[in-house]
C-alpha cells in the first residue's frame, strides 16, 4: 500500500492535535482524493450545516498514486461543503504539496472548528504544531509563502489570500506558487476557520510500491503519456490555451458573457500567440512529465501564466484582447487567492450589468466595468480580492448572487451556483450535460466530453450538435474522471491512458488485481455518493438545469446557427443510465453501489 | 473559373507555412488531397473543420468551404 494509513486531525477550536489510522474498507470502495474524501464528510459532518460555520470541516486527502514515481503522481483534494451553494465539493490541485503531505507521513490532513485568531498548521516528520498568524493575514499568496519558507527548511506552503479571508465565494486554496485547488469557494472555509496555511516540512522521497516491477511499469506509462500526440507534445508546446483557436472555428467560445460564441480577436489571446511572445518557459508539477504549466512575465515578474479557461475569461468573455492584462490579471487572481474561472466569468456579468445600465459609474470605484476595458480585468480582481468597495463585496459572492442582488440572476452562466467554463452549452450538447448534472456545478474537468466531442481524431469524433448517446458518454467520462481524481493522478494523463491502465495502476498500489470495470464502477459509486450527499444537503428535485440563456438563446454564427442546449432531451436518458430519479439516486442504486 | 481556397492552421501546423496558405481548388478534391498538397503528414493533422464541423479525411471539398485544420493538441 502505497499510503502511510494514518490521518492527522487538527481541531482548531480546540488546539488538539490527534492521529487515527485509514478505513480501510472506505480505502477499497473509494480509492483515495475526491471519492475517500466525501465518503469520510459524510461521516464527519452534518450535510445541513452552514459550510462557514465552525461545524464544516476541510479535508486535505491524497490518492495512493500521491508521491509515487508515476507521472503526475503528486496531487491531493479539498473535500468540504461550498459556501457557494451548499452543496459537497471537492476541489484538487497538483504541484507538491500533496505529495509533502505524504511525505511527512499523513495521507490526509482533517482541519475542523476555528480558531479565533488567525493561525498556520506546520507539519513535519516529527510533530505537527500551530503557529500565530496574526502577521501574515491581509497578504498575498507568494509573499505568505516567501515568509514561510524563510522560516522553514524544505517547506512547501498551502495558503489562502485575500479572497480567502474574505469569505468570497469564489476564493481558491493556492500552494506551491501558482497551483489552486480554485473551485467552489474552498478558500472561504479556510478563511472562515481563521486558518492562513499550512506548511509540510519534510524531506522529500518517493512512496515505495512493492511489487518492483512498477518501476518498469511506471516508465511505460510515461511512455504512454510522451507517445500521445496531446499529452506529450500539444500540451507541452502550447499548454491549455491552444483550444482557444479551436472552440472559436465551431462558434463554442462564449463571448460576452456567453451573449456570442465567437470572438472576434480570437487570435490575439490564443495559444499560439501566448507561446509565440508572451512564454518564459514551462513548468512541470512534482513528478509530472507532461509541463503544461506557461511561465510568464507580469510587471518585471516571473510568474505562473494563463489557462484556456482563464483566458477565455477575462478574455473573449471580458471582450479583452490584450493578452498583457490577461496574464496580469491571472497572476493577480492567484495573489488575491481566487479561482479565475468564476472570478473572470463573474466580471463579464458585472459588465453586462453596466452595459444593460444595472450597474452605474458611481458603483464602479472609478474603474467602469465596461466589456473591452483592459484596466477593469486587473482592477476588479483586486477590489474583489480586497472587498475594498461596496460593489466588489457583492461581486466577491459569485455571479449568481451578485445578479440576484441586482434582481436578474439570468445574467449569471452558472450551474448550481458555479460559473460555466469556456466550452459553449449551445454548440457542444455533451458538455451542456455534463455541466448540468456536475455535482459541484457548472464545471469541465468533472466529464470532459471536449475530447469525443472537439477534440477526438477523425475516425472517433462524435457530432457535438446531437444528443443521441450523450447521456452514456457523460457518464462514462464523469465516471471515469472520479477515480481518477481519486487516485492521486492529473486528469491530463487520460488523453493517453484509459481506464485499464488506471486499473493496472491501481493493482500495483492495492497489490491485488483491480479492473478497469471495477475502476469505473468506483467512479460511478462516487458519482453517485456525491449526489446523494446533496440530496442530503437539502438540494431541491430536479435540480439540474442551465441558464435560460443556453436554453432558449440561439447561436447565431454560421458554424452553431440555432443551436441551444437540449437538456431537456437529454436529462432523463441520463437519469435512467445513472438510475436516479427526478436527480437523486434511487434506493436500489445506492444500495446495488454499496453506499448505503 | 478557378477558384482558390484559403485554409487556416494552426499550433505547429504554421511552421514554414504561416497562418493561412491559399491553394487552388480542384473538382472532387478531398481534404487528404489537400494535407497531402500542403505536405502535412495525415498523423499531424487531427482536427479537419469545415464550416464549423468536423470532417472526415475523405470529405470532398467545395469551392466555398471553410477549412481550419489543427494538430493533435488540447487541454482542459
Amino acid at each position: 500500500m502505497t499510503y502511510n494509513n494514518k490521518v492527522l486531525r487538527v481541531n482548531l477550536s480546540t488546539k488538539q492535535i490527534s492521529t487515527e489510522e485509514l478505513n480501510q474498507k472506505y480505502v477499497q470502495d473509494y480509492i483515495g482524493g475526491r471519492g475517500l474524501g466525501t465518503r469520510m464528510l459524510l461521516d464527519e459532518i452534518d450535510p445541513k450545516i452552514n459550510p462557514l460555520s465552525e461545524e464544516n470541516k476541510l479535508l486535505f486527502v491524497t490518492g495512493p498514486a500521491t508521491g509515487v514515481k508515476i507521472s503526475t503522481g503528486t496531487r491531493y483534494m479539498v473535500i468540504t461543503k461550498s459556501p457557494l451553494n451548499n452543496f459537497v465539493t471537492s476541489s484538487n490541485s497538483g504541484g507538491i504539496w500533496g505529495s509533502m503531505l505524504k511525505y511527512a507521513g499523513y495521507d490526509i490532513a482533517i482541519v475542523e472548528g476555528k480558531s479565533e485568531t488567525p493561525v498556520y498548521i506546520e507539519i513535519t516528520e516529527t510533530e505537527v504544531k500551530l503557529h500565530d498568524a496574526t502577521n501574515l493575514w491581509g497578504k498575498v499568496s507568494t509573499e505568505v509563502e516567501e515568509l514561510l519558507k524563510e522560516k522553514h527548511e524544505n517547506a512547501s506552503v498551502l495558503n489562502i489570500g485575500p479572497g480567502g479571508e474574505n469569505l468570497s465565494n469564489m476564493a481558491a486554496i493556492m500552494n506551491d506558487g501558482d497551483r489552486a485547488a480554485g473551485r467552489s469557494g474552498v478558500g472561504a472555509v479556510m478563511g472562515s476557520k481563521n486558518l492562513k496555511a499550512i506548511v509540510c516540512s519534510t524531506t522529500q522521497k518517493t512512496m515505495a510500491v512493492k511489487d518492483e516491477k512498477f518501476k518498469e511499469y511506471a516508465i511505460e506509462t510515461a511512455k504512454k503519456i510522451k507517445a500521445n500526440p496531446i499529452s506529450g507534445e500539444g500540451l507541452p508546446t502550447y499548454g491549455t490555451a491552444v483550444l482557444v483557436n479551436i472552440l472559436n472555428s465551431i462558434a463554442g467560445l462564449p463571448t460576452k458573457n456567453w451573449n456570442l460564441s465567437e470572438f472576434d480577436r480570437a487570435e490575439d489571446i490564443s495559444g499560439e500567440e501566448l507561446a509565440e511572445k508572451h512564454l518564459k518557459k514551462r513548468s512541470f508539477c512534482h513528478n509530472c512529465t507532461i509541463g503544461c504549466g506557461r511561465v510568464v512575465e507580469v510587471d518585471g515578474k516571473i510568474v505562473g501564466g494563463p489557462e484556456y479557461e482563464t483566458i477565455w475569461g477575462f478574455g473573449a468573455s471580458s471582450d479583452v484582447s490584450n493578452l498583457e492584462f490577461i496574464n496580469k490579471a491571472n497572476y493577480l487572481c492567484n495573489e488575491m487567492g481566487l479561482d479565475t474561472i468564476s472570478t473572470s466569468s463573474t466580471i463579464a456579468a458585472a459588465m453586462e450589468l453596466y452595459d444593460k445600465g444595472i450597474i452605474t459609474d458611481e458603483m464602479c470605484n472609478g474603474t467602469p466595468l465596461k466589456f473591452g476595458n483592459n484596466e477593469a480585468i486587473t482592477q476588479w480582481v483586486e477590489n474583489i480580492g480586497r472587498g475594498n468597495c461596496e460593489l466588489a463585496k457583492i461581486l466577491a459572492k459569485g455571479s449568481y448572487e451578485a445578479c440576484e442582488h441586482f434582481g436578474v440572476p439570468e445574467y449569471s452562466m452558472t450551474a448550481k451556483k458555479l460559473e460555466m467554463p469556456a466550452y459553449d452549452a449551445r454548440a457542444i450538447q455533451g458538455i451542456g450535460l455534463n455541466y448540468a448534472t456536475s455535482n459541484r456545478g457548472g464545471c469541465h474537468v468533472r466529464g470532459y466530453t471536449i475530447a469525443s466531442e472537439v477534440l477526438a481524431p477523425p475516425e472517433a469524433i462524435v457530432d457535438r450538435t446531437t444528443v443521441e448517446g450523450k447521456a452514456e458518454l457523460v457518464k462514462v467520462y464523469q465516471d471515469l474522471t472520479a477515480a481518477i481524481d481519486s487516485l492521486g493522478m492529473c486528469l491530463f494523463t487520460s488523453f493517453a491512458l484509459g481506464a485499464d491502465d488506471y486499473a493496472g495502476i491501481l493493482s500495483f498500489l492495492f497489490e491485488r488485481n483491480v479492473t478497469a470495470e471495477e475502476v469505473l464502477t468506483i467512479g460511478e459509486r462516487i458519482y453517485s455518493l456525491e449526489r446523494y450527499f446533496n440530496q442530503l444537503t437539502g438540494m431541491e428535485e430536479n435540480g439540474d438545469t442551465l441558464p435560460k440563456r443556453v436554453l432558449t438563446e440561439k447561436i447565431t454564427h454560421k458554424a452553431s446557427e440555432g443551436m441551444v442546449s437540449r437538456l431537456p432531451e437529454m436529462l432523463p436518458e441520463y437519469y435512467e443510465v445513472r438510475g436516479w430519479e427526478k436527480g437523486f439516486p434511487t434506493k436500489e442504486t445506492l444500495t446495488r453501489l454499496g453506499i448505503i | 473559373m478557378d477558384y482558390i481556397l484559403k485554409v487556416k492552421l494552426f499550433a505547429y501546423l504554421r511552421d514554414g507555412r504561416g497562418k493561412e496558405v491559399e491553394v487552388t481548388f480542384k473538382e472532387g478534391m478531398t481534404i487528404l488531397d489537400l494535407i497531402n498538397e500542403l505536405n502535412i503528414p495525415e498523423n499531424r493533422a487531427r482536427l479537419l473543420i469545415v464550416n464549423g464541423h468536423h470532417k472526415q479525411f475523405d470529405y470532398i471539398i467545395k469551392h466555398d468551404d471553410e477549412i481550419s485544420i489543427f494538430p493533435p493538441v488540447g487541454g482542459g
